[in-house]
């Protein structure tokens, strides 16, 4: 029983170790790309067609020019500013209406609320390809209101609504008891109050999900911002690496420089957040 | 004020709900019925006036060879795509919740393309594929052949999405509890039996999930396809949700456009609806 213990445990350590060694050959093979860019980026432009997995350039060496030239014609610090004013913004009003949403929601068997609900996660599976030429159709040809950045922000929030209320509404389903809203009233308070002091700052952890899953997706959204800003000033961090391609596409060591630029916020914040955006999407699958 | 009264709902309904009700019917609502209407008209994207055409647009998308054989494309890519995706993200989630050293490093680290919108990853794959490629192996995989370039997007998608389904596939393995294995062992499983009989049939609802997400991801894929090939070589990687960007925004026949998407989107519906429905069928509670 002894020795078969201990074999057991040998085993164990070796198939330990085999799965150790699989799983950094995957990881390398997973951020090679990264590495790839990241390499090139400090190089000039004929090192990199002759020689792109050297680690430096053969023959002008290092250098840091690649930068401050992508950021310049890429307007950088403007685009950034709109992604970031964007991201913040939609995230924040998306938290701010959908748990208000599936509060009254959970709370209430009016017919107004069940069919909100239904019609929510019914829209669930309605891909954006199908929206957007009526939206185009409406908002830029009978409203007039494209190239504004609240439009977006706006739409951002309509759109992500539906799953973001469907998320709350399990939370405040499964882990808010009654009693304790029932104990707010009774103290005075009113539905709006209760809901603001009671409700909300229990549902902290499921806030901390839908913000992440939200902010990543309006941050990386190409196709829906690409369709409101058509105006140079007003491009978010992808519409300006899509055009920024287009016009120097030949020129790679900007290209390596713009791509960089566009990953880095992203990657500095998960650098910070990694636990907490690990937690919340594996999370966020639980609910889902 | 009387609870029961209209005017008290109403006013609670709206205070809570009002803004959310009124952009939800404004951008998803409103935009998808009077999207059906406009498959009815022949709008050309720059007039007030839409005349009325009533089932034309379904007769030209019918007609329509290249949607078709784009949408044939959509299909083979998915399938293949969808498989690869869930055997490396399950493969990826088994070896990350065995206890192995550093698992915590790996499901973060493989998570990280995920953080990155898909314009700049079809960027920066475009430059191994065409670069790195091309000083490996003597050929880039781009801009060859049509086949050559659905590779490619496959080995992006794989590469994409597999971190995120890994993390559905741990929160799997993780509601699973350690006791339900235990027994198994007791009882004369071995390590390998007890995943395969025991846990992978109590995560039934991880793979329904995967299979939907991805699924759904892979058929209305657009920002790698545009960013990676933009349908090169000439229009043989053009996938099913970019013709339908290009017959609406670039040929202007908004109308066929929108009728096309519709239909995407009823294939669409149908394949993630059946999938949900015969995974859902046979679960095993808990």
């Amino acid at each position: 029983m002894i020795q078969d213990s201990e074999k057991a445990l040998r085993r164990k350590r070796i198939i330990h170790t085999i799965m150790f060694i699989i799983l950094i050959v995957v990881f390398f093979c997973f951020i090679f790309p990264f590495i790839l860019v990241v390499i090139n980026v400090f190089k000039e432009k004929s090192d990199i067609i002759r020689e792109p997995l050297s680690l430096i350039g053969a023959k002008k060496g290092f250098t840091l020019a690649n930068f401050p030239e992508a950021m310049v014609k890429m307007n950088f610090w403007t685009v950034f500013g709109n992604s970031l004013i964007i991201t913040v913004s939609a995230t924040i009003l998306t938290l701010l209406f959908s748990s208000m949403t599936a509060f009254v929601i959970v709370r209430n068997n009016w017919k107004a609320c069940v069919l909100l609900f239904s019609a929510m996660i019914a829209s669930m599976v309605i891909p954006f390809q199908v929206l957007m030429v009526p939206i185009v159709s409406l908002y830029g040809g009978i409203f007039n209101v494209m190239n504004h950045r609240i439009t977006l922000i706006l739409m951002h929030v309509g759109f992500s609504l539906s799953m973001a209320t469907f998320m709350y509404h399990g939370a405040i389903h499964t882990n808010i008891p009654l009693e304790l809203e029932e104990a707010a009233l009774i103290d005075g308070c009113t539905r709006w109050q209760t809901f603001w002091k009671v409700v909300f700052p229990l549902l902290a952890p499921t806030t901390a999900t839908v913000a992440i899953i939200d902010a990543m997706a309006f941050w990386n959204d190409y196709l829906l911002p690409s369709l409101v800003l058509r105006e140079k000033n007003l491009y978010t961090i992808p519409i300006a690496t899509q055009a920024f391609y287009g016009t120097y596409s030949s020129d790679l060591g900007l290209i390596m420089a713009a791509l960089i630029l566009a990953m880095l916020p992203i990657l500095i914040l998960y650098l910070f957040l990694q636990r907490y955006i690990v937690e919340g999407v594996t999370s966020g699958a639980v609910k889902g | 004020m009387n609870k029961n009264s209209m005017s008290y709902k109403t006013s609670q309904f709206l205070m809570f709900a009002g803004v959310s009700t009124v952009l939800f019917c404004g951008v998803v609502i409103i935009p998808f019925v009077y999207g059906l209407y406009l498959t009815f008209t022949s709008w050309d994207g720059v007039s007030r006036s839409k005349p009325f055409v009533g089932f034309a647009n379904y007769a030209a998308a019918f007609a329509d060879h290249d949607y078709w054989v784009a949408l044939g494309r959509t299909l083979i890519y998915s399938a293949i795509a969808v498989i690869l995706i869930n055997i490396v993200a399950f493969l990826l989630a088994y070896m990350v919740t065995s206890g192995v050293k550093g698992q915590n490093f790996f499901r973060a680290g493989f998570f990280i393309p995920n953080l990155i919108g898909g314009i700049v990853l079809g960027y920066v794959w475009q430059f191994v594929f065409k670069r790195a490629f091309a000083a490996l192996f003597g050929v880039s995989l781009l801009g060859t052949t049509g086949p050559n370039a659905m590779i490619a997007l496959i080995i992006v998608s794989v590469w994409q999405y597999a971190g995120y389904m890994m993390l559905i596939y741990v929160a799997g393995f993780m509601s699973v509890s350690k006791s339900l294995m235990e027994a198994a062992q007791i009882d004369g499983c071995t390590t390998s039996q007890a995943t395969w009989y025991v846990t992978v049939p109590l995560m039934r609802s991880s793979f329904v999930q995967c299979l939907f997400l991805s699924i759904t991801r892979c058929f209305m894929v657009y920002d790698v396809n545009l960013s990676l090939t933009n349908g090169e070589p000439a229009g043989k990687s053009i996938m099913a949700a970019m013709h339908v960007y290009n017959q609406a925004f670039t040929y202007r026949n908004y109308g066929t456009g929108q009728a096309e998407a519709l239909i995407l989107f009823i294939v669409c519906a149908i394949v993630g609806v059946t999938q949900v429905y015969i995974g859902k069928k046979g679960e095993v509670a808990a």
